[in-house]
């Protein structure tokens, strides 16, 4: 396997072997269907809002100074994986590290923000998943968007461990490669998901 | 990593077990799909047999609902879809002159989610009740089912579906990025392009099912509201999402048979097909359009006319692009020397009879007049038109054209024309009277109907048809058994036109030696006309890289299968949870050692296949 740890690393070491570009072709896929779970659950959530059964309504819930930071969290996190893959197509592995590692802080801040405002919900309001259908669609999508930051955290945090000690080379690269592309992933539909839940909840 | 680990003796059973080699991979699904496809007949036989006369008493109505269920069910997403990846997954890749897939071990891992996710669907019969909510399992019957039958489907259908989704990623993948050199796109045989078109409707349909089954799950399992009328809940979600689904999959039940039909028209009747350039479009056009027409199944939820319409109008528009293929084949039958075999026999058969089922389609497709129709066996006579008369006729279709392929021994032909024969028989018998039984009023799902409504000669009638399909079924496997001593054929038995024939009958498990230099649309028919009579190679001679096999993803199978089990009866029992989180530790588990353990597969050396090639060349 000598070829994969080359002298000089190209410029896209995540495209340069065929395993790299069928990670990377594939995971684009993955995330078509992704895309597909995520506007199903948009479109209950879309269909459910206002079926309160009686319960606090997203009016009542939301407040938009916590979201607001979460997002900030969100979307700075997804600028640090950039310079992340910058330093990896640099072959520079230390940056590329160290900025995979502020992206994961910075994802792990979101969650914070998110288990709080959940838990918040849940004792201030008695406002839960079986609380009504607005409720059950809320935390069913939300939720589900959490779960992907989780995912995503402990993803990158596992490849940072298992490489650390064996650094860059083509067989690794696709793999922080392809995280960062999921990262970006979790970010666009975080987008929508401030948007169609909490300015359309708290205005709409 | 080694030559030594692809040279270790393994035990048959093992090599099975581990296998990641695509082409074995597609034997296995035919193989499980195809004891479903038996278990899911001798349900459709047992209900049949309880219609073949007024007010019979041969099963209750509880059996009869758990029956239809898990005849449609068990059809649908473990017979018929699982054969059809079987053929995509061992023709495709040598199609586009391919060694492998992009994600071998993917692949093996959608076969064993798919083989499981069957299992636990199937294990309801033993463990207190099958589902009984049919097979779209609507919210509003499915919510209130009494027992666990409804759990069984959702967790089956669940780990089966995560299967099926990945084996779509990977044949997109394997498509996109793997195509031999000189392979266009436009070059590609049609099969390959269905099997690519199909796919992206399983990308793009299966995480509707998984979302809808996961809300139906939370609803039954851990008390939300999503189809709770009286929190705020609404059941037509239910029917949108399924159909967003469902209505895709008929599509992805039919257009890679489209693609069978399209080789083996063309490979029989010694021409080029006409009109590629249309049915590479026609596919396409095919697919969106499968996607744009789902609420055609709720035409009478009361969605409003304006709705309805606009459906209505999608729906009929499908005609057009089904019309152009076929007219497509039979203008490349026009004037061909045609030879008819089993093979050829199933796809004559199918243009009359699945041209039928389009047809009724259409007057289905009439919004005014499916109020008419709605849930009467007109309805179960046109799905029974285009999903037989398309899919099966299809599958037998490829069964007989890539069995010299698969096995390297041609079907038994007397045998294979008695199938055909008593089966397309039986079809026709089973479901042209059921068109008029709708009509009269014979509603779909009843368990009985009354004497003397003019119903009793139809039904007699399409119960004794279902019996000879069941005989033509038999027959089949007849001829499989009396194959197995047959003769030996050729690499090439049909005077094929494309890829697949130009590598031995069964190929090496790196199917090419050298990867095949593609000049043309019908690769191996140009080398032939031109004299070659053989490939030309595209690459020199060298080490050849391949995956190692795993046993992971049976493994990972295994822990699902018994995670589902645990999120079934935990409801009864808490200790089940021991169940569920072991299972789900395990599956997890496994997936930690797949990314801790790097496996860089190992490489066959340059001598072997030159040895390989001379042996040939003797």
């Amino acid at each position: 396997m000598a070829d994969l740890k080359p002298k000089v690393m190209p410029s896209n070491p995540h495209t340069a072997t065929l395993e790299g570009r069928n990670k990377l072709n594939g995971f684009w896929f993955f995330l078509g269907g992704e895309t597909v779970l995520f506007a199903c659950l948009f479109g209950v959530y879309l269909a459910l809002r206002n079926s309160t059964a009686g319960g606090p309504t997203s009016e009542d819930l939301f407040g938009l100074e916590l979201v607001f930071l979460m997002t900030l969290l969100l979307l700075t996190s997804s600028l640090t994986s950039v310079y992340a893959i910058y330093h990896m197509k640099n072959n520079d592995f230390k940056k590329m590290q160290l900025w995979m590692g502020i992206t994961a802080l910075l994802g792990i801040g979101f969650l914070i923000g998110e288990v709080y405002e959940f838990a918040h919900y849940i004792s201030d309001y008695g406002f839960t998943f079986r609380s009504s259908a607005f409720g059950s669609a809320f935390y069913a999508l939300v939720g589900f968007h959490g779960g992907h930051v989780t995912f995503g955290i402990c993803w990158i945090i596992t490849l940072m461990i298992r490489n650390a000690k064996r650094g860059l080379d083509l067989y690794t690269a696709p793999k922080f490669n392809t995280f960062a592309l999921y990262w970006h992933f979790i970010d666009v539909i975080w987008v929508f998901v401030f948007t169609v839940v909490y300015l359309m909840g708290k205005v709409g | 990593m080694s030559v030594a680990t692809a040279g270790k003796q393994k035990s048959v059973l093992w090599d099975w077990l581990t296998t990641v080699d695509h082409k074995k991979i597609g034997i296995l699904y035919l193989a499980g799909g195809g004891f479903f496809f038996l278990l899911a007949g001798l349900e459709a036989l047992i209900v049949r047999i309880q219609l073949i006369k007024p007010e019979n008493d041969f099963i209750s109505a509880g059996l009869f609902n758990e029956m239809i269920t898990m005849h449609g069910t068990t059809m649908l997403f473990l017979a018929a879809m699982p054969i059809l990846f079987g053929f995509m997954n061992y023709v495709m890749p040598l199609q586009i002159g391919a060694r492998d897939v992009s994600f071998p071990f993917l692949n093996t891992l959608g076969f064993w989610l798919f083989l499981f996710g069957g299992i636990l669907l199937n294990c309801s019969w033993f463990l207190g009740g099958a589902p009984d909510a049919g097979w779209t399992s609507y919210a509003s019957l499915a919510m209130y089912s009494p027992g666990h039958g409804v759990d069984f489907y959702i967790l089956g259908l669940q780990i089966s579906g995560a299967g099926t989704l990945m084996g779509g990623i990977n044949l997109i993948a394997t498509i996109v990025t793997m195509r031999g050199p000189g392979m266009t796109y436009m070059r590609m045989p049609l099969f390959t392009w269905a099997t690519l078109i199909t796919s992206i409707l399983v990308l793009f349909a299966f995480p509707a099912l998984t979302i809808n089954l996961f809300l139906l799950m939370f609803d039954r399992m851990f008390g939300s509201a999503f189809f709770d009328v009286a929190l705020g809940g609404n059941t037509v979600i239910y029917q949108h999402l399924f159909w967003i689904f469902g209505h895709p999959e008929v599509y992805i039940l039919i257009l890679p048979l489209f693609g069978v039909f399209s080789d083996v028209f063309s490979t029989f009747s010694k021409k080029r097909l006409f009109g590629y350039t249309a049915m590479v479009f026609a596919t396409m056009l095919i697919a969106f359009l499968g996607f744009m027409v789902w609420a055609h199944h709720m035409f009478t939820v009361g969605l409003g006319p304006v709705a309805n319409s606009i459906f209505a109008v999608g729906t009929m528009a499908i005609a057009v692009p089904t019309g152009i293929k076929i007219f497509n084949w039979l203008a490349t039958m026009w004037g061909g020397n045609i030879t008819i075999n089993s093979a050829m026999l199933w796809a004559l058969g199918f243009i009359p009879s699945f041209t039928i089922g389009g047809m009724t389609g259409v007057m289905l497709g009439s919004n005014v007049a499916d109020y008419q129709y709605h849930d009467t066996y007109f309805v179960v006579a046109h799905f029974h038109y285009v999903i037989v008369g398309g899919s099966v006729f299809g599958i037998f279709s490829a069964l007989h054209y890539w069995w010299p392929k698969m096995f390297g021994r041609i079907l038994n032909e007397t045998l294979g024309k008695i199938t055909f024969w008593i089966f397309f028989i039986g079809f026709h018998l089973t479901f042209f009277i059921q068109h008029f039984l709708g009509l009269m009023g014979m509603p779909r799902r009843y368990w009985v109907f009354l004497e003397d409504q003019g119903l009793d000669l139809g039904n007699m009638i399409s119960s004794i048809g279902a019996l000879l399909m069941g005989v033509g079924a038999i027959i089949f496997l007849i001829n499989v058994f009396v194959t197995i001593k047959s003769e030996k054929v050729g690499a090439d038995p049909w005077d094929g036109r494309s890829l697949e024939w130009a590598v031995s009958s069964p190929p090496p498990y790196y199917n090419f030696e050298q990867l095949p230099l593609t000049r043309g649309l019908d690769p191996l028919w140009i080398e032939k006309t031109e004299g070659n009579g053989k490939m030309l190679p595209a690459e020199p001679l060298g080490d050849v890289h391949m995956p190692n096999g795993s046993i992971l993803p049976f493994l990972m199978s295994i822990g699902f299968f018994v995670a589902g089990l645990g999120f079934i009866f935990q409801v009864d029992n808490a200790l089940w949870t021991i169940a569920l989180t072991g299972g789900m530790a395990f599956s997890i588990g496994c997936m930690l050692i797949r990314s801790l353990k790097d496996d860089h597969g190992y490489y066959i050396p340059k001598e072997e296949l030159e040895k390989e090639l001379e042996r040939k060349a003797d």
